[in-house]
């Protein structure tokens, strides 16, 4: 990770630290990620949508008998994945052009980049539970 | 002599670059920032989702209880909403992706895919509230 405008010494020296200024390097993966997930969000999305309008959701037993079948189980899984990523890199984009103060910027990140993950967990766990039917 | 000299040294005040209020709104300008608070509001809608999910896992009681908030008012605007955005973000989302192929740069393209977007958007929630309501045409 590069070094932040206002980490004043920072673990690098001086060299290190002015050859690192320009571009941080590391934009294609995230530009190519928003991508990659989009496509396999629009997919998943549509997968999702359908099975709601069919009415899975309706109840909960519905819901939980149509989770315990082990392929739609496997999609939600990814779907959460693909959308709680696709998500992520988009509020991060978002947070980075908008929020020039870099120390709220920087809390906003953090916050934001630990809430999208715990509630990845906490949706593959559910997904997991319901599915095993414990 | 010294007054000359403090005029230099401070920096005028210009217009920074930006300056979006000076732009007439386009369909190209209004349709990209759409596109954002979409993308942000349907972090809104995967809250729920999120919810739902977890309330399956703790119980019935706990879904009877999402169930019962999702179809309060608020929920059902939040709903109808929420399947706008999505719909509009996933449609100008492939728009998007057309041009990162490089193709649609024409700004003639550029905006009948932005009308074509936003009526086939419309369109689509439209037509799944109807079907959901029941409401034939």
């Amino acid at each position: 990770m590069s070094l932040l405008k206002w980490e004043k010494g920072g673990l690098k020296s001086n060299v290190a630290r002015a050859r690192g200024l320009g571009s941080a390097k590391d934009g294609v993966e995230h530009w190519m990620a928003q991508r990659v997930t989009s496509v396999s969000t629009l997919i998943l999305v549509v997968w999702f949508v359908y099975s709601l309008l069919n009415g899975v959701a309706l109840d909960y037993v519905t819901f939980t008998t149509w989770l315990q079948a082990p392929l739609n189980a496997i999609l939600l899984i990814l779907f959460t994945i693909s959308v709680l990523y696709h998500a992520y890199l988009g509020c991060q984009v978002v947070v980075e052009d908008y929020i020039h103060n870099e120390a709220f910027k920087m809390v906003k990140m953090i916050g934001m980049k630990l809430t999208f993950f715990a509630a990845g967990v906490a949706c593959i766990f559910s997904i997991l539970k319901i599915s095993f039917g414990l | 002599m010294s007054k000359k000299t403090s005029t230099q040294n401070t920096r005028p005040e210009r217009p920074l670059s930006p300056h979006l209020q000076v732009y007439k709104p386009q369909m190209t300008s209004m349709l990209s920032i759409l596109h954002r608070i979409t993308g942000v509001g349907l972090t809104v809608v995967l809250a729920a989702f999120v919810w739902m999910v977890i309330a399956a896992a703790t119980g019935p009681k706990a879904y009877a209880y999402f169930v019962e908030m999702a179809s309060t008012k608020l929920g059902l605007v939040i709903m109808i909403a929420g399947s706008f955005g999505l719909f509009f973000h996933l449609c100008n989302g492939i728009r998007h992706l057309v041009w990162d192929t490089g193709h649609l740069f024409e700004i003639n393209c550029a905006r009948n895919a932005g009308y074509l977007v936003l009526l086939v958007s419309i369109g689509l929630t439209a037509a799944m509230w109807c079907c959901i309501l029941g409401v034939t045409l």
